[in-house]
């Protein structure tokens, strides 16, 4: 139960936040954290408990966003379908996908789903009369107020970590592991490692595919460049993933958090530190700087991505207890 | 008829640098079982280089003689500090390694918009739109003479491979790492210096495409995926392989784009590459043997 209690106490304080906070940019940011939760979930099911990584989580994520977006362009339905649905398209694209790809091994499954995502991507730039190519769908959102997106982004969130919680817990989630240690001697026990492999996608696939529904909902804007990103979206799945720590159930929110503070910190060049400082000092050198890091998010990204594989290859829960060491190690020597 | 010869012929000689494009992807991952996801942003690398070097004056093929020392130099450095130290870290992903070309492709492609912006840069030199022609089939001047240097390196390499000392340590690290290790051969220094002659033959790729092509960052990134059909549909550490690779893919991709469209283009290499891993798991390795 203690175990429990951190968790259960940051998702009550998440919850309690809109009601002191009512700054629009500040529930963005948090709609978009909860909405990484659960795309860097189900990638660390698939990669951090299976042991397959996917390079291609963007495909998933678009299957669900178009989903949603098609339903609302076509049928005229509401997008919330979307939410419904997009899971599904997303589960029935990755299947047969897993059917046929996870016959390969390791890397070469890693760029299968790079090559997944790149078919898709052209395909919905190619078909123009059903997707509107690259112009896009573009929808009205339902709620003007962020409140309401608010909470079915961290009711999604929370239901994420809950499902991934109890899914490697259960039989199935040793099986996972099982595969991700060691494939031949899982299969030699009679494991049937084909289907684990695809209950596994198929898991991470309809989460993805919801939290891309979600996007729909909340952005109101997609198109096949948004949506089918490799490195806003597969390699953004994987850094939450890998910051937060591979094959841990709460390393990913923690991943997320870091992620989409590091993004919006690049993006916004450090909350506008560097041009304030600009404008106070009447520098036109430090406004330079503020222009240059908005530019460099991907730039970030890339060494953030060298950085912590060399630094901390398990990510900040998987290496808690090596940090703590160090840490207390730099406290006995000062 | 003319059209399918032109076809044709236009295929064979992007192929020929597509080749060479493969050999420097397959000889890594034959060699360190690694994916090098960031080949192509060297490739960019490269092309960035020959355009610096042309705006001064220089002849495009004579920073060959610049920009092979440099990626190769860049190449070892890249396997030394950063890949090399992740084999001994304890991780539960294998898939480190793969993940850090990611990132260092990234790194570079930022790093070279930062300096040259996401601008289209073109190479202006006197053979760019050339043509001769042999009946009623047009060359392009740029693409033969790049057909030609990249058949010149690609058999070179097939010499170096089977021949030299240095070769055939690097062929026994791919067959079986510890074995060569027993036998007497550092890998950790075999495979230093495999990452940098792949990065080289790479370079020499980009070189030779930059009078013919557009020269922009994200350049890098189709043709990674194009370096990975190519080494997939050849077969593992197969120079020869990489030769068959690379036409094919060039063959495709320009029927595919007389006959379909020129959208599906990039689609045909992927389908292509789905087929072969489901049909001919090995590549053309398997066929020839070699």
């Amino acid at each position: 139960m203690k175990k429990n209690l951190l968790p259960l106490a940051v998702a009550g304080l998440v919850a309690a936040l809109p009601l002191v906070m009512r700054d629009d940019y500040y529930l963005h940011l948090m709609i978009l954290f909860m909405m990484w939760v659960v795309i860097g979930s189900a990638w660390n099911l698939i990669a951090g408990y299976t042991g397959q990584v996917s390079f291609g989580d963007a495909a998933f994520f678009g299957c669900g966003a178009y989903t949603a977006g098609l339903l609302a362009h076509h049928l005229g339905v509401s997008t919330w379908w979307g939410l419904a649905l997009g899971g599904f398209t997303a589960i029935a694209v990755g299947l047969p996908f897993g059917w046929i790809c996870f016959r390969m091994r390791g890397a070469y499954f890693a760029l299968a789903t790079l090559a997944l995502n790149e078919v898709l991507r052209h395909g919905a730039t190619i078909a123009e009369k059903f997707t509107g190519g690259m112009v896009g769908i573009l929808i009205m959102p339902s709620f003007m107020s962020k409140i309401p997106y608010y909470y079915i982004a961290l009711a999604m969130a929370v239901a994420s970590i809950a499902s991934l919680r109890w899914v490697v817990r259960s039989k199935p989630g040793y099986y996972f592991v099982s595969i991700r240690e060691d494939q031949d001697a899982a299969e030699s026990l009679g494991i049937d490692t084909h289907l684990y492999k695809m209950l596994a996608l198929a898991y991470a696939a309809f989460w993805t595919g919801i939290a891309g529904a979600l996007y729909m909902n909340y952005m109101g804007f997609i198109d096949p460049t948004v949506v089918f990103n490799l490195h806003d979206i597969s390699i953004m799945a994987i850094l939450v993933g890998i910051v937060g720590g591979v094959g841990t159930v709460y390393g990913p929110a923690v991943g997320a958090f870091v992620m989409v503070t590091v993004q919006e910190l690049f993006r916004s060049g450090f909350f506008g530190l560097f041009k304030w400082l600009g404008d106070v000092s009447g520098s036109s050198n430090l406004a330079k700087v503020a222009e240059v890091l908005t530019q460099a998010h991907v730039l970030g990204f890339g060494i953030l991505v060298v950085l912590v594989i060399l630094i901390l290859p398990n990510g900040i829960v998987g290496d808690w207890p090596k940090i703590r060491k160090r840490v207390f190690r730099l406290d006995a020597g000062a | 008829m003319d059209v399918f010869l032109q076809t044709l012929v236009a295929g064979v000689l992007k192929g020929g640098l597509y080749a060479l494009i493969g050999i420097g992807m397959t000889l890594i991952m034959g060699v360190m079982g690694i994916i090098n996801l960031a080949h192509g942003q060297l490739m960019m690398l490269a092309m960035y280089v020959t355009f610096v070097l042309n705006t001064t004056g220089v002849d495009p093929y004579f920073s060959l003689f610049v920009a092979m020392p440099l990626l190769f130099l860049l190449g070892v450095s890249i396997q030394k500090f950063l890949l090399n130290p992740l084999i001994k870290a304890d991780t539960i992903l294998p898939e480190n390694q793969v993940l850090m070309t990611v990132g260092i492709g990234m790194v570079l492609t930022e790093i070279i918009r930062f300096i040259f912006s996401s601008d289209y840069k073109y190479i202006t030199s006197t053979y760019s739109n050339q043509t001769f022609f042999l009946g009623n089939i047009s060359f392009s001047m740029a693409l033969t003479i790049a057909f030609g240097i990249a058949i010149t390196f690609t058999v070179a390499m097939f010499f170096f491979l089977i021949k030299t000392d240095l070769g055939r340590s690097i062929r026994a690290t791919a067959q079986d790492k510890d074995a060569a290790t027993l036998m007497g051969v550092n890998t950790g220094r075999i495979t230093v210096i495999t990452f940098g002659m792949g990065a080289g033959l790479v370079a020499a790729a980009g070189v030779l495409l930059a009078p013919v092509y557009y020269i922009f960052p994200d350049l890098g990134g189709p043709f990674t995926a194009k370096a990975f059909i190519i080494t997939i549909l050849g077969g593992l550490g197969s120079t020869v392989g990489a030769i068959f690779g690379g036409v094919t893919l060039g063959l495709a991709e320009s029927m595919g784009a007389t006959y379909f469209g020129m959208e599906y283009e990039d689609i045909i290499g992927l389908t292509i590459f789905v087929l072969v891993l489901l049909f001919l798991p090995g590549g053309f390795k398997r066929l020839t043997k070699v």
